[in-house]
Formats: structure tokens, sequence, C-alpha cells
């Protein structure tokens, strides 16, 4: 008797393994030596098991293919959201490790989880089947429950910690319901045809009998749905600003960066590219969500007291500008949405890297008013600050500017300029709480008897300066990202 | 016996549907955990009927994924709750408040 065996293939999935190998070698060599000796080869090996797989998911550039009996795509887009969360899992090691150290929190469990979760938000990108998403969608998730958790002697974490699992799970059931409702249609999972005769979610919204595309639309809704509440999009926002707030500082801008590209990943493969035939039925859906997560992020952001509280108000209404430009559709929808995220993703954890030093041990200072003066204490970082808050407000000459343009320009080439108009006036509303928080900086004085949290360490400032640096010359010389972005296609069955 | 997947289809219907309006409604972390299950199982039961439907074992195979999930899922999350109700001596979910916009 014969019998196929499935080809080997790892390239498609080489990043993910390095990463993996990586954590499992933190964990299994900190278990061996114990504390006995000091931990400083940790972010060593962390550091190198991201760089690994940064370097593997770069080789493959330009390589259009599908591996592993067609479960991954192996193309430019998921290459280029995977190099920008291996830039991000560096940042947020690098920025963990004063974090721990300061507060005295275990350092092997935190690289482990942070590698974990950067393979399973690789994973999502490059996911060429639902099932394969759903399983990348946990993998991460279930890293970044613990995550927030970090700090589990806070109330506050474990509070925020448990409001995300609740919602977590919650939102895996739409989005696991949605593919079993996909599967039911189509009779696969599988989002590209692999053969000639292979049926595939995307022949089958091409060319589908139209009386089984509806229970299509349904399970896209359902989709949606899943997808939207790891993005942090309105109606699906809840756990956001609370998860946000509990979380140590390194892991929210991880979050904030890393959960989004991710999502957004998989969001925008499945609408813009496989069910692009479909875009009838899931635009004013699509629509509806990007509205109402821009104004309601913007609004709510005005009337918070806390910064972490703030900047995540902030990230639910940037979700909402990226989904302006998954609306639109169009090739320069997604290279704009791809550079919008990843710049997005340097200056959020930039900010978060700001916030985390200056919160002080314990992170206790977070409050709008503890940064009274912030400028006369701690100039560096109070300017590094302002930066990063211009770039999210969208000013000019930072890369929050330029990212806004292209994802705005893209949906007025689809015809969407009054949604466009509506991005504007809620970006109008946003930079208004971005101006409070400079104005307490600037023009109010430090409270007196109040010592300035101590500075950062090296690695931690090191963290500051890098995205204070993208973020700059992302918003003067764009050219070669936007290139990249725009080299950044799905794969093409033949291409 | 032959029985129509519509019966199972709308059996997993409404289970999904118990699942969400229960987790909506519960005030106590581990019984809204509890729906979330009937939510998953209602998709496991989806799955199944679906397979049969297409006459392959694809689906029966996914439902696998989903159980195995599941369970790394529980395993965190009970640990998340535990640590509160240790905590405070509650697990619901309106006892737990430090956080509000």
């Amino acid at each position: 008797m014969e019998m196929d065996i499935p080809r080997i293939e790892l390239a498609g999935i080489a990043p993910e393994i390095a990463l993996t190998v990586a954590a499992l070698v933190i964990l299994v060599v900190h278990a061996v030596l114990g504390n006995r000796f000091s931990t400083w080869y940790l972010p060593y090996l962390a550091t190198l098991g991201l760089v690994v797989a940064g370097a593997l998911a770069v080789i493959v550039w330009d390589v259009n293919d599908l591996q592993l009996s067609g479960m991954i795509a192996l193309d430019n887009f998921a290459t280029f959201v995977k190099v920008s969360l291996a830039v991000f899992g560096l940042l947020t090691v690098w920025l963990g490790r004063d974090y721990l150290t300061r507060d005295r929190l275990e350092e092997s469990e935190f690289y482990a989880l942070v590698l974990f979760a950067v393979a399973g938000m690789m994973l999502m990108a490059a996911a060429a089947d639902l099932i394969v998403m759903f399983l990348a969608l946990e993998t991460f998730s279930i890293a970044l429950y613990v995550l927030v958790a970090f700090k589990r002697r806070s109330t506050e974490a474990q509070e925020s910690a448990m409001k995300y699992f609740l919602l977590g799970a919650f939102s895996s059931a739409f989005f696991l319901f949605g593919i079993a409702l996909a599967y039911g249609a189509v009779g696969t999972t599988n989002l590209y045809s692999t053969g000639p005769e292979a049926d595939s979610l995307f022949r089958f919204a091409s060319a589908g009998p139209s009386t089984d595309l509806d229970l299509l639309v349904l399970a896209m809704g359902l989709i949606i749905v899943g997808l939207g509440f790891k993005i942090a999009a309105v109606p699906f926002h809840a756990w956001t600003p609370d998860a946000y707030q509990g979380a140590p500082s390194p892991v929210t801008g991880f979050m904030a960066a890393g959960s989004k590209i991710a999502g957004f990943a998989a969001l925008i493969r499945v609408l813009d590219a496989i069910l692009f035939p479909l875009r009838w039925d899931w635009r004013p859906l699509v629509i509806g969500i990007a509205v109402l997560t821009m104004i309601v992020g913007s609004v709510l952001a005005v009337v918070q007291e806390d910064v972490k509280r703030m900047l995540a108000y902030s990230s639910i209404a940037h979700a909402g500008f990226v989904l302006v430009g998954v609306v639109a559709a169009n090739d320069r929808g997604v290279s704009g949405s791809l550079f919008y995220l990843a710049t997005y993703g340097l200056t959020v954890v930039g900010s978060f890297a700001v916030v985390s030093i200056l919160a002080g041990p314990g992170e206790h200072r977070t409050r709008l008013t503890d940064y009274r003066g912030a400028f006369y204490q701690r100039p560096l970082l109070a300017g590094a600050l302002t930066l990063f808050l211009l770039a999210l407000a969208g000013v000019p000459v930072t890369s929050g500017f330029v990212a806004k343009l292209v994802v705005f320009g893209a949906a007025i080439e689809s015809g969407y300029w009054w949604l466009v108009v509506i991005g504007v006036l809620a970006s109008a509303i946003a930079a208004f709480f971005y101006l409070r928080v400079l104005v307490v900086m600037y023009m109010q004085e430090p409270i007196e008897g109040v010592e300035p949290a101590p500075s950062g360490g090296w690695l931690a400032n090191g963290v500051v300066a890098i995205t204070a640096a993208t973020t700059i010359v992302f918003g003067l010389a764009w050219g070669p990202l936007i290139d990249a972005a725009e080299h950044a296609r799905f794969f093409v069955a033949g291409g | 016996m032959r029985v129509a997947p519509e019966y199972y289809l709308s059996l997993a219907g409404l289970m999904f549907v118990i699942g969400v309006v229960g987790a909506l409604i519960r005030r106590n972390a581990i019984v809204i955990f509890m729906f979330v299950e009937l939510m998953l199982n209602a998709v496991n039961l989806a799955f199944v009927t679906f397979a049969r439907m297409w006459g392959h074992v694809d689906g029966q195979v996914l439902v696998f994924f989903v159980l195995v999930v599941a369970a790394a899922e529980v395993v965190v999350g009970l640990a998340i709750i535990l640590l509160i109700s240790r905590n405070r001596g509650s697990s619901d979910v309106d006892d737990v408040n430090l956080l509000r916009w």
C-alpha cells in the first residue's frame, strides 16, 4: 500500500520555531541554574531568539508559496508583519529587563512568555487556514493573559487579567463559531486553493452558489466580531482600558503594538484578500465599526485621568483609523494599514516606555496629576513623550502624520471621502487630550516635596531613544518603509 | 433512524445563544467561564454536524483543536480566577471594581 506523506516544509514557520526554541531554552536554563547566579544572560538569549526569528523571516522575502499542506502562506505580507513583530518583541524584552529588575519580578517567565506571544502573532500573520489562525490567536492570547497578570500580587493586575481573560475567551468563541459556519458553507477552512480541484474560501467567495453565500456572510460577521475584540474596536473594546491600566507598562506597550498588528494582519488577509469579492457585504459592518471606534475612542480618552487609560482609549481610536484603510480594500489601503501599524507600534511602545520609567517602582504614579512639571524634572523623557504624543495626534514631521495621510488617501481613492472627514474630526478631538498631557508637563509646577521617579536604566532609556528616533525618521524619510509595505503583497496562486 | 442536520444545527445555535446570554448576565467569574465553555461546545457540535454533511472528517479533526485549546485556556483562566478569589474571598465580577473609567 502506498501512502502520501506530506512534504516537510519548515521555511514557513522557521521564525516561530526559533522563538519557541529560544523560549524553552530560557525556561530550562533558568530552571537548571536557578537564582544562584545572576540572570544577566536571560535577556541576551531572548534577544538572540528574536534576532534569529527576524532574520529567518527576512530571508524568505519575495517568496510566494503555500507550505505545510496549504496551512501557512509564505508571502511578503506575512514577512512585513513578522519583522515588525520581531522589533516590537526586542523593544519589549529590553524594556522589560529594566522594569523587572526595578520591581523585582521573575525574569525568565517574562521573556519566555513574550517570545511565545510573538511566535503566536507571527503565525497569525502567516495563517492560510482559519483553524491555524485560531490556534495562533489562542497562542498569543494565552501568553498575554499571563503577562497582564505578571504583577501577581497587585490587585489591579489581577483584576485586569481576569477581565481580559473572560472577554478574550468570550471573543474567541465568536471567532470559532464563525469558522464553524464558514466550514459549513464552503466545506473547508482553507483560505487559498492549493490545487486545481481544491475548494477554498477565496474561490467560494468569488464564484460560490448564492444560496450558500448567506451562511458565509454570517460566518464573516462572526469572524469580524472575534477579531474586533483583539484589535480593540468599539463595541468590543470594553476590556482594553482595564487590561492596559493593570498590566505592567512594557506589556501594555507590547499588547498595543503586537496584538493590534497581529489582529489586523488576520483581518486584512481575510477581508481584503480572501473575501474581497464579498466586499459589498462586509463594508457596511466594518464602516460602522470604524466610525464608532474613532469617535468613541477619541471622546472617552478626553475624560481620562490616568495616562495609561488615556493611551488605551487612544489605541482604540487608532484601531478605527486603521480600519479606514481596511475599508478602502485597495492596494494602497493594505500597504497604508501596514505602514500605520508598524509606525504606530513603535510610537506606542515608546510612549509606554516613558510611562513605565516615570511611574517609578511599583508603577504607582500613572495619574495625570503625577506628570505635573515633568519637563522640569526629566526634560529628556518629557521631550520624548511630547514627540510620541504629537506622533499619535498626527502632527507633521512625525511618522503618525504620514501614516494617517496614506490611510486616508487610500480611503479617498475608493470613494470614502466622508469616512475620511469623520476620521479627521476624530483626530482633532484626539489632539485635545494629547495637548492636555503636554500642558500638565510643561505649564504646571511639580508637586512640592515629591521626589521624581528614579531615572530608568540604560536599556529603558535606549528603547525610548530608538523609538523616538524612528518616530522622527519615518516622519521625514518614509520612503523605504512605504516601499516595503507596498511590496508586502498577499500570496497569489500561480503568481 | 435519520435525523436532518437542521436539528443539530438549531441545537448548536441555541446552545451558542444560551452561552452568550449567560456569559453576559451572570456575575460569577466561574459561571461566566462555564457559559463560554458552552459556546465552545456549540461550536464543536456545529463542526461535527457539518463534517457529517460534507461527508469528510475535517470537521471532526477540528473539534480536537478546539478541545485542546479550550483545555489550555482553562488552565490559565482558573489560575487567574483562583488568584483573585484567594485575595478577596470572592470571584464575583461585581466585587472586582478597582478599575473604572
